[in-house]
């Protein structure tokens, strides 16, 4: 059995609630940071920790708070993006659902690091219920004196407020997500100024992930040090990662950095191998990154044993690899067409696009049309290549990386399945069936990859 | 961008609006959670809130009455209204049947549920039967992969779907009759 730092209380009768939560060594973190250690101390042992941000971009979470700037008397805000819609996503709901408390407590203790007397949930507003939990947990976090003024007689203030948004992906990339705090629309903010300089209201503010915030509360409790020693190289701790797809146990597991994919996909402590049929891509974190056939899932372009980190699993970068991101896992069988796949991911894609910027506005749409269309028997071998010209005009040329994210599943896809995009041109007839590859499902030529 | 494609625009003929007691207290409560000149912040909360007492929808009436709480712009709370997805800028059935398209859930069979909802309401997506029950609509991922196919209405979200129980909760609401809300407690 693996080590578990956020979810080993998961089970336990009445751990939604503060006495259940405190009975399992709930709050410890707050105290051992109120009572023995300076705000420098705390970011200390996250600095030590190599905690890496969980929200998908895996940037140092120590670092990032380090830069968070202090002009006297401007206040700081901590903002926890909880806006989890990246598809295949769905570890902070599992979190926040059942542990709501671990999420209040690595706020209170993260906030005393950085010196934020307020700090705000941002949660999608698909999540009602889940934002009904959290502010019952404030509420009695509030009652019980975790929150307010003077907390535990160390001087130190804190408030926690949650927000509910309105459905927009695009509001989980941390500008769009503080323009939404904010009462407008979602459209990503032009950086520089970064929000560590001018974020909520203009004031200093650090965006952290859900499951980065808990991840303080181990990490303060057992030193940045002992956190350090699980994972491999910069991939440190634990990672929650949620998985769907076509595998016999969907859900949220959590994993010690440095596993097998192969132990991952095909253990009966995690997704139990896959569904009936043969395995044939696989996502390893949410669909904003590189699809990889099953042969590059299990092993790098070098032949070495593909692990679950965030080195790992880029091995080979785009060519060969893909990306740790936020740990949304879904794997394809068989029967899955990669074609359909991208058109409906391309589908999401301009619909969540804010509109902002032209390539992605425009880019988005368009690829969705001529997907569309292949799907559906209508495609032109020429519109193979004009996706993959689109996709590259978009990538790097716009404000937010969503426009990125679009590029990249199309752009893999063309990469390591060309040849079954022909297929669509070629057996028009096909292809119009929409479970075409359910009876005879397609088989690919498998590239030589270059060792 | 949210599909706005039906909005409402015009205020004939569509019922005036008014937050209730009850309402406004909650929209107090919302407000208090931002600084004193930051009250705009509050704009989307209160947004649900108005739509819940609207009939699930926001119509112009109810986004003049969020203006005047929050002493902002009407056009500010248009601009907003149209940019989210949860906000209906047209009315919705009593029930509202939000199913999940992306892509995870289509591996996990989300066309067959979408395909089988169809049927047995006689509607299409973006489309509400002629009772005015059920209104079916596609949405994107909502954070539910693992128990797919799923759909949500009001708050609940109704997971690891099969046409049997696709069918039996249509035929549960259809008994209860009463119109769920997002922010339902
Ligand atoms: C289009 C887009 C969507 C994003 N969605 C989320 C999200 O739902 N949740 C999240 O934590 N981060 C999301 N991010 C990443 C955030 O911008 C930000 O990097 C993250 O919240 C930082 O927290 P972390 O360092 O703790 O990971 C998204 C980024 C982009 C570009
Ligand atoms: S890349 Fe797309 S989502 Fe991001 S700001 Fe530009 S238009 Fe908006
Ligand atoms: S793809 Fe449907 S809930 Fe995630």
């Amino acid at each position: 059995m693996a080590r578990k730092l956020l979810l080993e209380h998961d089970n336990k009768p009445g751990i939604q609630g503060l006495e259940g939560y405190r009975a399992n060594g709930g709050y410890r973190s707050v105290e051992k940071a109120l009572r023995t250690m300076s705000p420098e101390a705390v970011l200390e042992e996250v600095k030590k920790s190599g905690l890496r941000g969980r929200g998908g971009a895996g940037f140092p979470t120590g670092l990032k708070w380090s830069f968070m700037a202090k002009p006297p008397g401007v206040p700081r805000y901590l903002v926890v993006n909880a806006d989890e819609s990246e598809p295949g996503t769905f570890k902070d709901r599992y979190l926040m659902e059942r542990i709501p408390h671990i999420l209040i407590e690595g706020m209170i203790t993260s906030s005393f690091a950085l010196g934020a007397n307020v700090s705000y949930i941002y949660i999608r507003g698909e999540y009602f219920y889940i934002y009904r939990i959290l502010e019952r947990a404030i509420e009695e976090a509030r009652a019980a004196g975790w929150l307010g003024k003077n907390i535990l007689g160390s001087g130190f203030d804190h408030d926690v407020h949650v927000q509910v948004g309105a459905g927009a992906y695009i509001c989980g990339e941390e500008t769009a997500l503080l323009e939404s705090l904010e009462g407008k629309r979602g459209n990503p903010r032009i950086k520089p100024p970064f929000p560590a300089v001018k974020g909520l209201y203009g004031c200093p503010t650090v965006v952290n992930n859900v499951e980065t915030i808990a991840a303080v509360v181990p990490i303060v409790n057992d030193g940045g040090e002992e956190y350090a020693k699980i994972g491999i190289g910069k991939s440190t701790g634990t990672k929650l990662i949620s998985a769907g797809g076509n595998i016999n146990k969907p859900g949220v597991y959590e994993i010690d950095l440095g596993i097998t994919c192969e132990e991952f996909l095909n253990s009966d402590e995690w997704c139990g191998g896959v569904q009936g049929r043969a395995l044939k891509a696989v996502v390893p974190g949410g669909s904003s990154v590189p699809i990889i056939p099953a042969e590059l899932y299990f092993k790098t372009a070098a032949g070495e044993a593909r692990l679950m980190t965030y080195e790992s699993l880029s091995d080979g970068g785009f060519a060969t690899g893909s990306m740790l991101g936020s740990g949304g896992f879904y794997a394809y069988n068989d029967a899955q067409c990669i074609v359909r796949s991208t058109w409906n991911h391309t589908r999401f894609y301009a619909h969540e696009s804010c509109g902002q910027c032209s390539p992605c506005r425009e880019g988005t749409g368009w690829m969705e049309k001529v997907l569309h269309r292949i799907e559906n028997g209508e495609g032109r071998l020429e519109d193979i290549d004009l996706l993959w010209d689109i996709q590259r005009k978009i990538e790097g040329n716009t404000i937010c990386p969503l426009g990125d994210a679009a590029a990249w599943p199309v752009a893999s896809a063309i990469r390591h399945f060309r040849d079954e995009f022909e297929y669509h041109v070629y057996h028009p007839q096909k292809v119009k069936d929409p479970k075409h590859f359910e009876k005879t499902p397609f088989v690919r030529k498998p590239k030589t990859v270059a060792a | 961008m949210a599909s706005t494609i039906k909005a409402i625009t015009t205020t004939e003929g569509v019922a005036p609006f008014r937050f209730s007691e009850a309402g406004l207290a909650e929209c107090r409560r919302l407000i208090a959670r931002y600084p004193a000149e930051q009250s705009k912040s509050a704009l989307l909360p209160i947004l649900h809130v108005a739509q819940s007492e609207n009939d699930g929808w926001l119509s112009v009436h109810a986004m003049d009455a969020v203006a005047e709480v929050l002493g902002i712009q009407r056009i500010e709370v248009f601009e907003v209204a149209s940019f989210y997805s949860m906000y209906n800028l047209h009315p919705v059935g009593t029930y509202h049947l939000e199913v999940c398209r992306t892509t995870p859930c289509m591996i996990r069979g989300a066309d067959d549920l979408i395909a089988h909802l169809e049927k047995r309401l006689g509607i299409h997506v973006g489309e509400t039967t002629k009772d005015g029950m059920f209104t079916l609509k596609g949405v994107e991922c909502l954070g539910s992969c693992g128990t797919a196919p799923m759909l949500q209405c009001g708050a609940k979200y109704h997971e690891n779907l099969t046409p049997e129980k696709a069918d039996s909760l249509i035929e549960q609401l259809r008994a209860e009759n009463k119109r769920q809300n997002y922010t339902d407690q």
